[in-house]
């Protein structure tokens, strides 16, 4: 079957443009998580997320409004707490008692299995055209807020107290991306859903880090394997009728699998020509 | 003319613990001085006191003069070194370029002037060949001189150096702290080095700091690391060894025994073998 038969489809052009801005911030982003290793609190996010939505049908409202209020709770929760404590101990509590949260909504709201189902595993194609507008501007969002601390982020992993004296702060880092993250997650939630948007925050960049030498060559890379692994999911649920986040979570474990194998090629290369 | 480094009356506790306290001291520029002392003596701490890192409970830090502040581009900085996964995608170049506007928002403009200062402090440090190699793949002298290229590249005056010889192999250890001396007597920089072992220091600092008990002496090594000084440091007899134009500083009980002081507790006993 030709693929290119879903762009006749409104739906599908919504799910398309909705999921491509969606690839581009989990890929952006992921380069900060997986340079950080807050791969994590990038796993805890979007279940938090979760328990967010379903608190949004129980009370009626936006569902992005719930995501995203819930992330930006949970996100200031994890990093006050980090501060004192270890971070993934934080974290772990958080997210316990995010998805405690979640539980009581879904209970309460009486909601069907096929809301949690949509919610935990994304609903792409029921993505509307103001849902399309809306995912862009928080993907957006999520970006512009690593971009503007990029520098700090990375000087703050290599160099903290350097970093320190020069007036860059750990803490501002951590608080960036964890915004960001939350953010992200927002945006991810209605299209790949809170399961498996992990998988395209954390494979491409896993990925792209064996082959990329530069932190842009890096970010571009993720940036380009995370569009390529939502496209090729989109094509594949439209064409088998399979959820896109099963697509999303092989091709992005594939995808570092690869880039593990060529680099262990390309490193046994360089070292035989050096010897 | 002013010290580059001044401190005076200097306190530090985390919490109820007091550091050090009324600690006071100068450094001039184009002076390398080693910080010496047993572990838990405060020496990272004062480092950081002297950075504007940690707040003193009492006492003030200068630098050149003025009052040490947060954002200082006078003050390079070499923390200890962190653990990188081999496949971190940060070239030498990127390290450095940190050091010199890493504080700022968004990404970095390739200009000729940022290439060219990055040039100059990779060929300072004689890492210029480093430049475009990944640094979680690099040895650890190796990283510790992109890491000093790091903290010279925005030309500071005053130079600190936490621990850089930790986890270095002898080759190594002397290259960095013989390119510290470089730095110091040519770039003309007040320079504090922390160490655990005195020896490769010999002949090579200017002056030693030691601390212990939350006191320090100060001076040239042969003045500073004698039994009476440290003695009276740590509030009980000290031994200084000397064996081959190597220096053994045991302090604690001593029975004699060389493997006494070795085998010993660190509270008990310091070596600086």
């Amino acid at each position: 079957m030709n693929p290119f038969v879903m762009f006749a489809f409104p739906f599908a052009r919504h799910a398309f443009l909705a999921a491509s801005f969606v690839a581009v911030a989990a890929g952006w982003i992921g380069f900060y998580v997986v340079l950080r290793g807050t791969a994590f609190a990038a796993h805890a996010l979007p279940k938090i997320g979760f328990a967010g939505a379903s608190g949004a049908l129980l009370f009626g409202v936006n569902s992005l409004f719930g995501v995203s209020l819930y992330s930006a709770i949970a996100a200031l929760g994890i990093g006050a707490l980090a501060e004192r404590d270890r971070r993934d101990v934080a974290t772990a509590l958080v997210l316990a008692l995010g998805l405690g949260t979640g539980a009581l909504f879904l209970s309460l709201g009486n909601l069907y299995a096929a809301d949690a189902m949509s919610l935990l595993f994304g609903q792409v194609l029921g993505v509307s055209s103001s849902g399309v507008v809306e995912t862009a501007c928080v993907s957006a969002a999520a970006i512009a807020l690593v971009v503007a601390f990029h520098r700090v982020l990375l000087f703050t992993t290599v160099a903290r107290e350097a970093a320190l004296v020069r007036g860059a702060s750990n803490r501002t880092a951590d608080w960036a991306l964890l915004a960001s993250l939350g953010l992200a997650t927002s945006a991810m939630m209605p299209v790949v859903g809170a399961l498996l948007s992990f998988s395209l925050l954390v494979g491409p960049a896993l990925a792209a880090r064996h082959l990329a030498h530069r932190p842009w060559q890096a970010i571009v890379q993720s940036i380009a394997l995370s569009l390529v692994i939502t496209w090729l999911s989109l094509f594949l649920s439209f064409a088998l009728g399979w959820p896109v986040g099963f697509f999303v979570a092989c091709l992005s474990a594939l995808a570092y699998a690869a880039a593990r194998a060529i680099s262990r090629a390309l490193g046994r290369k360089t070292q035989a020509g050096a010897a | 003319m002013n010290p580059a480094i001044s401190f005076r009356d200097l306190t530090v506790s985390y919490g109820s613990r007091t550091v050090f306290a009324h600690l006071t001291g100068e450094i001039r520029a184009g002076q390398f001085v080693g910080v010496l002392g047993p572990n838990g003596a405060g020496k990272s701490t004062l480092l950081k006191a002297i950075a504007g890192l940690v707040r003193p409970v009492a006492g003030a830090v200068e630098i050149d003069g003025k009052p040490v502040r947060r954002r200082n581009k006078a003050i390079g900085y070499v923390p200890q070194s962190v653990q990188l996964d081999e496949d971190v995608p940060l070239t030498g170049r990127d390290l450095v370029g940190l050091g010199l506007d890493g504080h700022r928002l968004g990404f970095p403009l390739p200009t000729k002037e940022r290439r060219e200062a990055i040039d100059a402090a990779l060929a300072q440090v004689n890492a210029l060949h480093l430049a475009d190699r990944r640094i979680g793949r690099l040895s650890g002298g190796e990283r510790q001189r992109l890491l000093i290229a790091q903290a010279v590249v925005s030309k500071p005056r005053v130079l600190l150096l936490d621990e850089p010889l930790n986890n270095l192999d002898l080759a190594s250890t002397h290259q960095v702290v013989e390119l510290v001396k470089r730095l110091a007597h040519e770039g003309q920089m007040a320079v504090l080095l922390v160490a655990h072992d005195v020896n490769p220091l010999i002949g090579r600092a200017d002056e030693i700091l030691y601390l212990a008990n939350g006191r320090m002496a100060k001076g040239a090594l042969d003045d500073v690391l004698r039994p009476e000084v440290l003695s009276g440091l740590y509030g009980y007899p000290v031994e200084v060894l000397r064996a081959g134009g190597r220096i053994i500083v045991a302090a604690g009980a001593m029975d004699g025994h060389a493997h006494a002081v070795s085998s010993a507790s660190p509270e008990a006993s310091v070596m600086l073998p």
